[in-house]
């Protein structure tokens, strides 16, 4: 890159890089973020800048960065919002490690990046330039520390006059500045200005003429200044055209598998970060002869998608957390009585509020075990944006052949990521058939269980002569509440019974790298992209390292035994909490692991360990990285 | 429905040849105590279906838990006995999915007015047409003895064993503020008659038709509504063309009032009256919008939808 004076942490605003013939990098991927306080509408422009790269061929995947509150005070830290884009020339299946480049609308919002560690250690910065000739003193001295608290690390920093820039055009320049940010992440990254010019018509698409072209007008002139300003240019070439692709984010992914299975009713009440499912839903869905039932609060939320799913077609419910808890006792009983449901857990911290719009995977052992009394269902994860759509057909299927509770288990990673995946081609027969109204057959049971597999065939009202009364008291084959304790000995096999089926019917999970090795990493739901990047390096470095993911977490996918045998040492990496060995009191014995881990030390009594955190974002293939590193070393030096 | 709620109620409701007699609804043989108020919910439920000639496998009843919850299990229609409190979401998903089945709902008052309230007052404003009863014996039965927000202030309990702390929840006055509620009736297990009429009026009422339904608890509760039993002065008719009037009674029930159920201001005076026992149909609205009608969505056929999703993705596609 060639050398040019830049503007230094001492707030030198003026010092522009003179209009120059930029060095062009060509390189596999870059990231790049776009910050500001909340309105300023930084999303929108990483969102567009996100959907023309991948429209352009690249693989892509972005993120939300959300502050927890809509309107927090301006210029703090933790009202950073934006959006986060890593694309490369090659498939991009997760977030990936620090920031390359960042545009920040002011200096404190950048901070809140920094100090998070969200950017590498030579990124560039562009950063909005009138904070430092700010009236306020405060201000003042707070732009001064901020850059000499960036000073700190080797950034290479640039203010950039984007307000005065936009005055040009605009009396609001607050909001226009992210378009003049998009015009010169445009003109770095060589992106086609037809392409932007759609995207940006599609975002205002609900906006005026005046709106559209004011809006291409401030692009243009980031694009123009970029380009008479910056030294910069990189190329990230796009992949070769293949098969036709879809982009999205993981919980419209979902709203669409849920069409495509052909379910017609979502009950949900408001709980981030699953609502966007509902959003989406919301606009599309009755045209697909469905629709979304926003109930009261969480527990009608699930009662009437029971209710629906009782008389007919399979409902569904998303929730979070603190949904999922108020949902316990109605899934019990929809478990109790075998009506099919769907349940869709979009995971964020815990417990309690936790962190609500930040993503984890704490919620695995509840989804498998928050009943009281045994109350077996299906748990399924999908493990990239594509498998929320795939896993909408998967669950809802599931839940009829197997008259069942299915718990999906997506996260904020997935719900918020967007990237691309080759476009599914639907078929007819992913979708659920009308209910069926036969008369049904003299002696037909409402729980006619075969005996060997547990499975009975679902009666529903308006069958006649299939006149019955479901009870979540435990119950007989004729649904007759039980007074004697060999029924609910017979009813507790049988609903269990199925999840045993349902095993016997799926195939071990194949191995990511060799079949046997030393260390062999597990893993389950949004992780896998980070997983497997990480899992690729160390190879890379000659790690004997594999990795295995599940989509099924109950009933576990089989086989897993003969896997982990394979290899010295398995340890599963999760987002969730678990405590550090050697960590004052913590023993082999009291040591709480990560919750995959404790399920599967169970289920093959392999001593499984686990590498876990939660730091309230997706796990980074470098820290997965180090840590599989760590792991080996401690192992070598083991007797 | 093309006969009037208000004429005098008749076994068969006018089907010359029915097809359904009262067996074809019996289920399992009622478990209730002796002299629980219950029973002649039942038996009346059973002369409504009767009269009514409802399809026993289109009809659906959805309980919670408690004593009367049991209900539909004593029916040979479909059922679904849930849990506590939550039986109103259910029948709302059913309604909403299935607007063809005829749904009803039992709870206690502890299911309804305790731990179901917010459900309840939500119910009401959804407004689907679903017929509620609401058993109010003002007391935890099926728990054995403890205070429900329906029991009377004073009123001893194992939970509250010096007498209840506070005044009784009104169950009608809270449902008639509830925006875009249909109709709040209320009629007591004592008098079949009334309670007849009351239950067909809210069967033929489209949008949920909230009863509640004044008995005691042979058990717990035998003292209450004793005065009113055993003295019927004490209990006045609420009477309109527009909602329930029994000639059978006039000779027994000399205290009646003419009130027009249109009329919400009186209904709430009315409810409010508490010095009195009230029964009859104090608020009818058949005009209030109800949920799963204002929800209907034309339905899709599966080549529709895929040709639809198909497009969908294309606007999905990069």
């Amino acid at each position: 890159m060639a050398e040019t004076e830049l503007a230094g942490p001492r707030g030198d605003t003026t010092t522009l890089i003179p209009a120059i013939e930029p060095e062009l990098r060509r390189l596999a991927e870059h990231t790049v973020e776009v910050v500001s306080d909340p309105g300023e509408g930084a999303q929108k422009c990483g969102q567009i800048f996100g959907q023309v790269s991948a429209r352009m061929g690249n693989g892509v995947w972005t993120v939300e960065i959300i502050p927890a509150e809509i309107q927090p005070p301006p210029r703090l830290p933790e009202g950073a919002s934006g959006n986060r884009i890593r694309f490369g020339s090659g498939p991009v299946t997760n977030w990936g490690d620090e920031t390359d480049l960042v545009v920040a609308f002011n200096e404190q919002v950048l901070l809140a990046r920094h100090r998070l560690g969200a950017l590498k250690r030579d990124a560039v910065l562009l950063l909005e330039s009138k904070w430092g000739d700010a009236e306020d003193p405060a201000i003042r001295s707070a732009w001064t520390a901020a850059l000499a608290e960036l000073a700190t690390r080797d950034y290479r920093l640039v203010l950039v006059p984007m307000e005065e820039q936009c005055l040009a055009l605009t009396d609001a320049p607050r909001k226009g500045k992210n378009m003049f940010a998009l015009g010169m992440l445009a003109r770095i990254y060589d992106r086609d200005l037809t392409l932007i010019r759609e995207q940006i018509a599609q975002a205002f698409r609900k906006k005026s003429e005046d709106v559209y072209r004011l809006n291409v007008a401030l692009m243009e002139s980031g694009y123009a200044w970029a380009g008479a300003n910056l030294d910069l240019r990189i190329t990230v070439q796009p992949l070769p055209a293949g098969a036709p692709q879809v982009v999205m984010n993981g919980n419209e992914a979902l709203g669409l598998g849920a069409i495509a299975a052909g379910m017609d009713l979502c009950a949900m009440y408001p709980i981030t970060p699953a609502t966007s499912v509902s959003h989406y839903l919301s606009e599309v869905f009755e045209r697909f002869g469905g629709l979304v039932h926003q109930a009261e609060d969480e527990i009608a939320a699930v009662g009437v998608a029971l209710g629906a799913s009782y008389a007919g077609k399979v409902a569904f419910t998303i929730t979070s957390g603190p949904g999922l808890a108020l949902k316990t006792e109605f899934i019990g009983l929809a478990i109790m009585t075998e009506v099919p449901l769907v349940v869709v857990d979009v995971q964020r911290g815990g417990p309690s509020t936790g962190l609500p719009t930040k993503v984890e995977q704490s919620d695995l052992l509840a989804a498998l075990f928050a009943q009281p009394g045994d109350a077996p269902r299906i748990v399924l994860a999908p493990a990239t944006i594509e498998e929320c759509f795939h896993v909408m057909v998967t669950a809802r299927r599931l839940a009829e052949l197997f008259r069942t509770v299915v718990m999906v288990l997506s996260d904020a990673n997935l719900a918020t990521g967007v990237t691309l995946f080759p476009r599914p081609t639907p078929e007819l027969r992913w979708q659920a058939d009308p209910p069926d109204l036969a008369p049904v057959g003299e002696g037909e049971q409402p729980f006619g269980w075969n005996p060997e597999t547990g499975l009975s065939r679902r009666i529903v009202p308006g069958q006649p002569g299939g006149m019955h009364t479901l009870t979540g008291l435990s119950h007989d084959e004729g649904s007759r509440v039980a007074y004697s304790a060999g029924v609910h000995q017979r009813g507790s096999t049988m609903r269990s019974r199925k999840l045993a089926v349902l095993q016997s019917m799926l195939a071990p999970p194949p191995i990511y790298g060799d079949p046997e090795g030393d260390l062999l990493v597990v893993g389950w739901g949004s992780t896998k992209g980070a997983i497997e990047e990480a899992i690729d390096r160390a190879r890379a470095e000659g790690l004997r390292v594999s990795a295995l993911h599940l989509r099924f977490l109950s009933p576990l996918e089989p086989g897993l035994r003969a896997i982990f045998a394979r290899f010295r040492r398995v340890v599963t990496v999760e987002l969730n909490y678990s405590d550090e060995p050697g960590d004052p009191y913590v023993t082999e014995e009291n040591r709480r692991r990560g919750q995959l881990a404790l399920l599967l030390r169970a289920a093959t009594l392999v001593d499984v360990d686990c590498w876990t955190r939660v730091p309230g974002e997706p796990l980074r293939p470098g820290a997965i990285l180090r840590a599989l590193r760590e792991r080996l070393a401690a192992e070598r030096r083991a007797p | 429905m093309s006969e009037p709620a208000c004429l005098a109620p008749g076994w068969s409701g006018g089907h010359d040849d029915p097809e359904y007699g009262l067996s074809s609804y019996e289920g399992a043989q009622a478990r209730w105590c002796a002299g629980c108020g219950d029973h002649s919910v039942l038996t009346a439920v059973q002369r409504l279906l009767t009269s009514e000639q409802l399809v026993p496998e289109q009809t659906v009843f959805v309980s919670g838990i408690g004593c009367s919850s049991r209900f539909p299990h004593y029916l040979k229609t479909y059922g679904f006995h849930g849990i506590h409190g939550r039986a109103l979401p259910v029948a709302t998903g059913i309604k909403l999915h299935r607007p063809d089945l005829t749904v009803f709902v039992v709870m206690g008052d502890g299911d309804c007015t305790s731990i179901g309230a917010g459900h309840w007052i939500h119910a009401l404003r959804y407004n689907p047409d679903l017929t509620v009863l609401m058993l109010d014996n003002g007391i935890y039965g099926l728990t054995k003895n403890q205070t429900s927000p329906t029991t009377p202030l004073g009123w001893a309990s194992n939970t509250q064993p010096r007498g209840s702390w506070l005044p009784a929840l009104n169950p009608l006055s809270l449902a008639l503020g509830v925006t875009n509620a249909s109709f709040v009736a209320q009629t007591a297990e004592w008098v079949p008659g009334h309670l007849y009429a009351t239950l067909r009026a809210a069967y033929r009422h489209p949008g949920l038709a909230f009863v509640r339904i004044l008995q005691r608890c042979p058990v717990f509760t035998p003292a209450l509504y004793q005065l009113a039993v055993q003295d019927p002065a004490r209990i006045t008719l609420v009477v309109h063309d527009d909602g329930v009037v029994v000639p059978e009674l006039d000779k027994v029930y000399r205290s009646q009032q003419v009130h027009d159920p249109a009329d919400l201001a009186a209904a709430r005076l009315l409810a409010d009256a508490t010095e009195r026992i009230h029964l009859g149909v104090l608020f009818r609205d058949p005009t209030r919008a109800r949920y799963e009608v204002v929800r209907r969505v034309a339905p899709r056929t599966g080549p529709e939808r895929l040709a639809l999703l198909n497009a969908e993705l294309d606007r999905h596609a990069v």
